[in-house]
């Protein structure tokens, strides 16, 4: 009786996933080959063979592939910093990294517009202080503002990954190789790179994958010129309601995404493997002037990256079109103006957003913690299934999620719970893994112990698993709660126009001309912001160290 | 050959872990740098290699001062505790490595590499990858990456602290032959006072950034310097000395009074009397003329192969003595609360400064 609860407790999540992720993505498949099989071939290779199809291809490879080294070149020295020295303000700076982790590209991008745009602060700064009449700063609607965000969305994946492995190597590599005679230069090229190579590879692959399925950043900042794959797939589906094309990019899109995937996976073994019974450096204050110079640089350049957009989206939701403080924008919020392209006032959508992230961590949450426990046991044959399944969400876009529900769900399309489910979906990997690391450190002679005390297991549960485990549980409700606040791509697809998220408000005023649209943009932008900075605090304050598992 | 002047060196205002050290190694010499941890070996051992920079004071090196010059340009050998071996070259290429560095042709250079594996003994070893090796032979690969430059200096890093019991007592034979083989001036760290008996021409003694005493093995053993190095070295009976008076030839303890030992260079008072734990007789007959009585009442027996270890209380002051007999010729052991007679040597007993 009690296996059979537990199982059908367990089979819990597998359905979830079942049903709401490999149904959706067979879906896809099925559209591309809803026609009889001559038509299929034939229709495929003129799709395969449309130069259009060809282009969208090739930008999205070589933006991914342009993005992917500016993030290393910037993220590299910055590792090194990061694992080397030890120095004030080093938890603020780590903390500032995970900032760009959970921000949404609804808040990103007009950040950046705010920033570095045409009335961004920048040119309006530069126009006043030298009375220039045109924005000397042109960055809008250029491949250089795209990469600019994918270097700020990516750069804390390559200091997390590469600054992790090296502070793991042992510092008398280095010292030995300078025993034997070899330059810094040398020891870097002949130690240190060829050491840090797998790390910086697996870093690598993974900014590729978030680069090369770019969505929101993209469609908000490159406007009709640009357009990666799953930007097309969105304009496919949903502009032209070209489905059978739709599906064929999100075939291929998911080719290339489970390659890497499956790559970068098996990098993670190899690398988890060679980190084994290795002395760690200990970081070291910096020794002279020079270094000091480097690591308060190095300081400064995260501040300044990480805050000045989201300070200048502050700034100009208070001041756009004004030379003083204004709140007309946060006011145009909550009415109804008739050339706005909303149902309701744009206010509401603050309640909608709150209202499907709630309902997410009820989804989310319960089928997370099963989940990590199935994984928690080892060589449990649930666990087995799970653990890949649960893993290909991360490397599936959100788009082609989105568009797996359009055509797949039938009459369930209106359902408003399609969408925590589909945010659920997204969530579901970062909650198990959040979670998972605390369940696995719960060390079972720690509950040996208790009830050798005397512990009855009710309060050892209460005494041992509980204090130890609610953390994880907080950090992992936060990383929902956040993820979505912010989910865009399967939102825009899937969310009833009467019913829009924020991100959705964002984007729609985005789109439309006018002061008061982009203000009221921005000013929404600036309520996301704050909201997703909550739950990153809460992450940071219960995060325990070394515990990340992605 | 290594000249060390007054070698000062700070981490931190209140952290300062060399303290005026001076110390003199002569060419082929293997010397010792024995101390607890923490002591500041290693550190000394990293400003001679030049990974550390010290403060105060000059490192001389066949007479010329490298104490600016970065590691790479000192041609001072390092083989580190952990060995360093480079995870991602092979045995034979971790042993090239610093032949590379110096830009070595490559067929000298093999044929190098081939000399310093035979050496080790690891010739058939040359392209396996070093993580697939056991801790001994790690150790040789590590030895033979850090000699196959010829450097002028070696210094060993607690050399076979990470090595089992068993292997430890082999290679520690092996390693001296090969650096003596070799006429390699050495330095070497370790808190492990049984390798630098094995090891060392000459220990140096280091306590808090100073070197205590540097000595020959037999002679450190013999006479300690003060009770610190004394009881570094294993001695535990130390006894408090009230009185020592050399008129009356007297030491008086509170286990009671003793022959005064011959320390002429030496003021007597703020001392200790030493008494070996060798320095004890069972024997009935009195074995010789330093021979004198004393009994006690047996605390512990403790029976440790081809010895056993004795704790006694002494009749008078009830002082605890440690005493090491050996096994063969006993068919049982002392029992607990056993009142015996002792015969101690009172040649082997040694006055020491108290420090």
């Amino acid at each position: 009786m009690r296996r059979t609860l537990l199982a059908l407790l367990y089979a819990l999540p597998i359905l979830f996933l079942l049903v709401f992720y490999v149904y959706p993505l067979l879906a896809i498949l099925r559209v591309s080959f809803s026609v009889p099989a001559p038509e299929v071939v034939s229709q495929t290779l003129e799709m395969a063979a449309s130069p259009s199809f060809w282009r969208v291809l090739w930008f999205t490879t070589w933006q991914a592939t342009l993005s992917t080294v500016l993030t290393v070149l910037v993220g590299l020295p910055l590792a090194a910093i990061f694992a080397r020295f030890d120095f004030p303000g080093k938890g603020i700076m780590a903390a500032l990294l995970t900032i760009p982790f959970v921000m949404p590209t609804v808040v990103v991008a007009p950040a950046f517009l705010a920033l570095i745009g045409r009335n961004g602060v920048l040119n309006t700064w530069l126009q006043a202080s030298f009375g220039l009449t045109a924005p000397p700063l042109q960055l809008e609607q250029t491949i250089g503002l795209i990469l600019l965000v994918h270097v700020f969305y990516n750069v804390a994946i390559v200091i997390r990954t590469v600054g992790g492995f090296w502070s793991n190597l042992s510092p008398s590599l280095g010292e030995a190789a300078a025993a034997l005679g070899a330059r810094p230069w040398q020891i870097f090229h002949t130690v240190t790179l060829p050491l840090l190579a797998p790390s910086i590879l697996a870093a690598s692959l993974l900014v590729f994958l978030f680069c090369f399925t770019s969505f929101g950043v993209v469609l908000i900042l490159g406007g009709l010129r640009f357009a990666t794959i799953e930007v097309e797939i969105y304009r496919q589906a949903v502009s032209y309601f070209n489905l059978p094309l739709a599906a064929f990019l999100s075939i291929v899109q998911l080719g290339v995404t489970f390659t890497v995937m499956v790559i970068y996976t098996r990098m993670q073994a190899g690398l988890s493997r060679s980190l084994r019974r290795r002395r760690r450096s200990q970081p070291r204050r910096p020794a002279d002037l020079r270094q000091w110079l480097l690591v308060g640089g190095a300081l400064c350049v995260t501040a300044l990256g990480v805050l000045a957009p989201l300070a200048a989206l502050v700034v100009r939701s208070f001041t756009l079109g004004d030379p003083g403080l204004t709140l007309i924008y946060y006011q145009a919020l909550g009415q109804n103006l008739r050339q706005s392209a909303f149902f309701a006032p744009p206010v509401a959508a603050i309640g909608n957003s709150l209202l499907y992230a709630a309902a997410t961590l009820a989804i989310s949450l319960p089928l997370g913690v099963i989940a990590a426990y199935m994984l928690a046991q080892p060589r449990s044959r649930w666990a087995a299934v799970l653990d890949p399944l649960l893993l290909l969400p991360l490397g599936t876009s959100a788009v082609t999620l989105g568009f797996g529900y359009i055509v797949a769900m039938g009459p369930l399309r209106a359902s408003p719970w399609l969408v925590p489910i589909a945010h659920s979906l997204i969530a579901l990997p970062f909650v198990v893994r959040s979670f998972l690391p605390a369940l696995r450190a719960l060390d079972q002679r720690l509950r040996d112990a208790a009830s050798m005390l005397g512990a009855t297991p009710l309060r050892r549960w209460w005494t041992i698993d509980a204090p130890l485990l609610v953390r994880a549980l907080l950090i992992s409700a936060a990383f929902a709660f956040a993820i979505s606040l912010g989910e865009f791509g399967a939102t825009l697809l899937i969310a009833r126009p009467d019913r829009p998220t924020m991100p959705m408000v964002i984007y729609q005023a985005l789109s439309r001309p006018g002061l008061i649209n982009y203000g009221q943009a921005l000013a929404m932008s600036t309520i996301l912001m704050a909201v997703t900075a909550f739950s990153l605090i809460l992450i940071e304050r219960f995060r325990l160290p070394g515990e990340e598992e992605f | 050959m290594l000249e060390l002047r007054d070698i000062y060196k700070r981490f931190a205002p209140d952290k300062e872990v060399l303290r005026g050290i001076a110390l003199t190694v002569a060419p082929q010499e293997i010397v010792c740098l024995l101390g607890p941890s923490g002591c500041g070996k290693s550190t000394l051992l990293r400003v001679i290699a030049g990974l550390e920079r010290a403060d105060r004071g000059q490192v001389l090196l066949n007479g010329a001062d490298v104490g600016e010059l970065p590691a790479y340009t000192r041609g001072v050998g390092l083989m580190f505790q952990d060995y360093a071996l480079f995870p991602h070259l092979s045995v034979a290429e971790n042993v090239a490595y610093g032949l590379r560095m110096k830009k070595l042709p490559a067929a000298q250079r093999q044929r190098r590499v081939e000399e310093m594996l035979a050496l080790v003994n690891l010739q058939s070893y040359a392209g396996r990858a070093v993580d697939d090796l056991s801790g001994g032979e790690q150790q040789r690969v590590a030895l033979a990456r850090t000699l196959a430059p010829n450097p002028s200096l070696v210094l060993l890093d607690e050399p076979v602290a990470n090595l089992d019991r068993l292997l430890r007592e082999e290679l520690m034979g092996e390693l001296r032959r090969i650096l003596k083989q070799l006429q390699m001036t050495t330095i070497f760290v370790t808190h492990d006072q049984e390798e630098a008996f094995a090891l060392a021409d000459r220990i140096a003694v280091m306590r808090a950034g100073r070197i205590e005493q540097v000595a020959p093995p037999a002679q450190l053993y013999r006479r300690p310097i003060n009770t610190f190095v004394a009881s570094f070295l294993g001695f535990d009976n130390l006894l408090p000395v009230e009185r020592a008076n050399p008129a009356e030839g007297v030491v008086r303890t509170p286990a009671g009074d003793f022959p005064l030992p011959v320390r002429p260079d030496r003021p007597i008072d703020d001392c200790r009397l030493l008494i070996p734990p060798d320095a004890a007789v069972l024997d009935d007959e009195q074995p010789g003329p330093t021979y004198i009585r004393f009994a006690g009442r047996v605390l512990t027996t403790t029976f440790r192969g081809s010895f056993f270890r004795l704790e006694i209380a002494s009749m008078h002051g009830e002082q605890r003595l440690r005493f090491e007999f050996r096994t063969r010729g006993r068919d049982h052991l002392l029992e607990p609360g056993a009142l015996i007679d002792l015969w101690l040597d009172s040649a082997q007993m040694l006055l020491v400064t108290e420090g």
